[in-house]
């Protein structure tokens, strides 16, 4: 069995001790407000906290009832005030900004920033094929958000940095941003475009044009040129970015930062979880804890099937309120007993029966997942949307 | 309506929502209903995950079709394999290998990421040309992917403006904007914000792309309380009252129940009670702010998604529709 003791005690140490926390899960199990929570949590422990998304879809401005963040951290101090009676002992320093991400503006101040003369960056910014980059490149939000959090944590401001990823399988690239870049500015075909390299890529200079004409009779030839011309205009850039990323990349290893895996009891999140915890695992990343959020909650220690003799024996003619309140506890005992059973191959370690993705052939044998402290949190009579929701949402996680 | 007008008024219908909320689960659903009412079906997944397959007992789809049940063929699609076909097919055959080898295929389809979304939505509309099924259901990406999955070709017309891949482009705009071609399903839950984002994603993919909306799917209902009146959100002030703080103890005393039995029944029907006045209250604003037909889709409280029940239950709502 996964350690569900000591869940509420190791999100309490993540919050304290940790300089970043990374959220992944899959889509609709509540992953932005729970990051917001883990963020609240940590401002009333006195400390200097922001929470980062790099989700498009404006989810934690939803959570905290905001109607827009912007590209600049945004300090919320209704929500301490909100969330009160701050912790005995704790300090009156904490505070609590949100973020959202935004790619292109992040992308635009580093070409500015790190370009070697003005007329350098208004080349790159003024390209096409760079504006498709920096608003479409699918990892191009995972690769900002990895520059915005190396930003955030050089500049000191912060004590926590609680990120919140998007709910897609892509969330952990970030991780492999330095990775993906080298690939991208180091490509033949980049070396081919720009005209630099070995001697080798230019004896192959005809059949490399070759190439290239074939190229733009797919794309057309401008979209080509522009292609070329961003890559000759972003000549000398590349090793900052790489410098940043491995940077980035050395913090999210390091002891400093905390991986959550949320979901819900959901076969389908579940199986989801699993490809995140085998992902963190592949790259020597330990997961500091998992919460199952969304836990329907369990009004009585009788199983539904108990539940339902009991029922059957009740006069018909009884007690109207009593006859609906009992059937909506059997839902309610068999939609948590469902969720036990979707729960089961977190705490077994066991494959999952949701086959899917690339671990179909035996998932889980990596992680012992049995160590691994273990959170459940209830679900809530309403949906979180606002600050009322997220101090909720805060005490089910944290407080007994 | 007539469930069989209703999917053959468009031969492309492009389910999109949020992720969780069971986008990929109704898509299924539905090529199960317009099977059973006798159409052919063609269940197109998009790079996905092999979601789609799985409901009907399969491993993951292949770029070729599968056949996953009768009258319903699936297929999953990737911008590589479509490339590779469209090269092919474009005189550019012999170059395909060295232009993948080399690299350069990889750096301009991810340098200008619409040529992706262009070479998915190409394919989608050949196989909509080529008329390989009745009923084509794509369960498209995420719906903030959707958008811009669904806006790649009008994007890529500004940056592209020649070659076969704008080609391309123009003739998935025409397929998108076409009403009687191609609609959006999109899918929800009765939750703020599931519901807030399909509203959004409504306006966007009307307003951007002038794609035609179908029925929104509100996925994840909770049954109606007989006594109660749920449509507005609000308890009927002449029902008997789940918080009345006697009850509890009168079905001690009454009824002889066992005391916890009764506390728990009472936090039953209070926490049970809120979840339901939350849900009518978003249905109640999906309605007021996005004037679409609802297709409602019952919660199953056990987990479990019973695929011919989820299709009957489309059915049923699309007859009384």
């Amino acid at each position: 069995m996964v350690n569900e003791r000591s869940g509420r005690a190791a999100l309490a140490e993540l919050v304290t001790s940790r300089s970043v926390l990374v959220c992944v899960g899959s889509g609709g199990v509540g992953k932005t407000s729970m990051a917001a929570a883990l963020a609240l949590e940590a401002a009333r422990r006195g400390r200097r906290t922001i929470v980062v998304t790099i989700d498009p879809a404006r989810r934690l401005a939803d959570a905290l009832g905001l109607e827009r963040l912007g590209g600049e951290p945004l300090p919320i101090t209704e929500l301490i005030a909100a969330s009160s009676g701050l912790r005995s002992g704790s300090s009156p320093t904490g505070s609590l900004h949100a973020l959202m991400l935004d790619a292109k503006a992040t992308f635009d101040d580093l070409v500015t920033r790190h370009a070697t003369d003005r007329a350098q960056a208004e080349r790159i910014l003024a390209n096409r094929f760079y504006h498709s980059i920096s608003t479409t490149l699918s990892g191009t939000q995972e690769y900002m958000a990895a520059e915005k959090l190396g930003e955030l944590h050089t500049s000191g401001r912060f004590d926590l940095i609680v990120v919140d990823t998007p709910p897609t399988r892509q969330a952990l690239d970030f991780l492999d941003a330095p990775g993906q870049l080298a690939r991208f500015l180091d490509h033949p075909a980049y070396r081919l475009m720009t005209g630099s390299g070995s001697a080798v890529s230019r004896v192959a200079g005809a059949a490399g044009k070759r190439l290239l004409r074939a190229a733009a009779r797919l794309v057309g030839s401008v979209a080509l040129d522009d292609a070329v011309e961003f890559f000759r205009a972003f000549e000398g850039l590349e090793a900052g970015f790489l410098t940043r990323a491995l940077a980035v990349r050395d913090l999210l290893v390091s002891a400093q930062t905390g991986f959550v895996v949320v979901t819900s009891a959901r076969p389908e999140p579940i199986a989801e979880a699993g490809y995140f915890l085998d992902r963190l695992a592949a790259q020597d990343i330990p997961v500091d804890a998992i919460v199952a959020n969304r836990m329907t909650p369990r009004f009585t220690r009788l199983t539904a099937a108990e539940l339902r003799r009991i029922a059957a024996a009740q006069d018909a003619g009884g007690d109207q309120v009593l006859r609906t309140g009992l059937a909506e506890l059997i839902e309610l005992t068999a939609a948590a007993e469902a969720e036990e059973r979707a729960l089961a191959p977190l705490h077994t370690g066991r494959a999952i029966p949701f086959q899917q993705g690339p671990f179909q052939q035996g998932p889980f044998q990596q992680v012992p997942f049995q160590q691994v402290p273990f959170q459940q949190v209830p679900l809530l009579d309403h949906d979180v949307h606002d600050l009322g929701g997220l101090e909720q949402l805060r005490q089910s996680a944290f407080d007994d | 309506m007539d469930p069989s007008a209703f999917f053959t008024g468009t031969a492309v219908h492009l389910v999109a929502g949020k992720g969780g909320v069971g986008r990929t689960t109704l898509t299924a659903a539905l090529g199960i209903a317009a099977a059973r009412v006798g159409l052919e079906v063609l269940l197109v997944e998009i790079e996905g995950r092999g979601g789609l397959a799985a409901g009907f007992g399969h491993r993951a789809l292949g770029y070729e079709e599968t056949v996953l049940a009768e009258r319903i063929r699936g297929r999953s699609l990737r911008a590589e394999d479509c490339l590779v076909e469209y090269l092919g097919g474009h005189g550019l055959g012999l170059l395909t290998r060295p232009m993948v080898d080399s690299g350069l295929v990889e750096v301009i389809t991810r340098g200008t990421p619409g040529i992706k979304d262009i070479l998915l939505l190409g394919k989608i509309r050949q196989l909509e040309q080529a008329r390989c099924a009745d009923v084509i259901l794509v369960d498209t990406p995420a719906s903030g992917h959707a958008l811009s999955f669904l806006r790649s070709p009008q994007g890529l017309l500004d940056a592209i403006d020649n070659g076969p891949v704008n080609d391309q482009a123009v003739a998935a705009l025409h397929l998108l904007q076409d009403a009687a071609r191609c609609q959006v399903l999109l899918v929800t839950t009765p939750e703020e914000t599931p519901v807030s984002e399909t509203i959004e994603t409504a306006y966007r993919l009307e307003d951007e792309i002038g794609l035609h909306l179908g029925p929104v799917l509100v996925n994840g209902v909770l049954a109606r309380t007989p006594h109660r009146d749920t449509d507005t959100g609000h308890s009927n002030p002449d029902d008997p009252d789940p918080d009345d703080p006697d009850a509890e103890g009168r079905w001690v005393r009454e009824l002889g129940i066992d005391r916890d039995l009764a506390h728990a029944v009472q936090q039953a029907a209070v926490f049970g009670r809120r979840r339901r006045d939350a849900q009518r209250r978003q249905v109640l604003r999906l309605t007021e702010q996005l004037p679409l037909p609802r297709l409602e889709v019952a919660h199953r409280p056990d987990g479990i998604d019973d695929l011919g029940a989820l299709a009957e239950e489309l059915l049923g709502g699309l007859r009384a529709w």
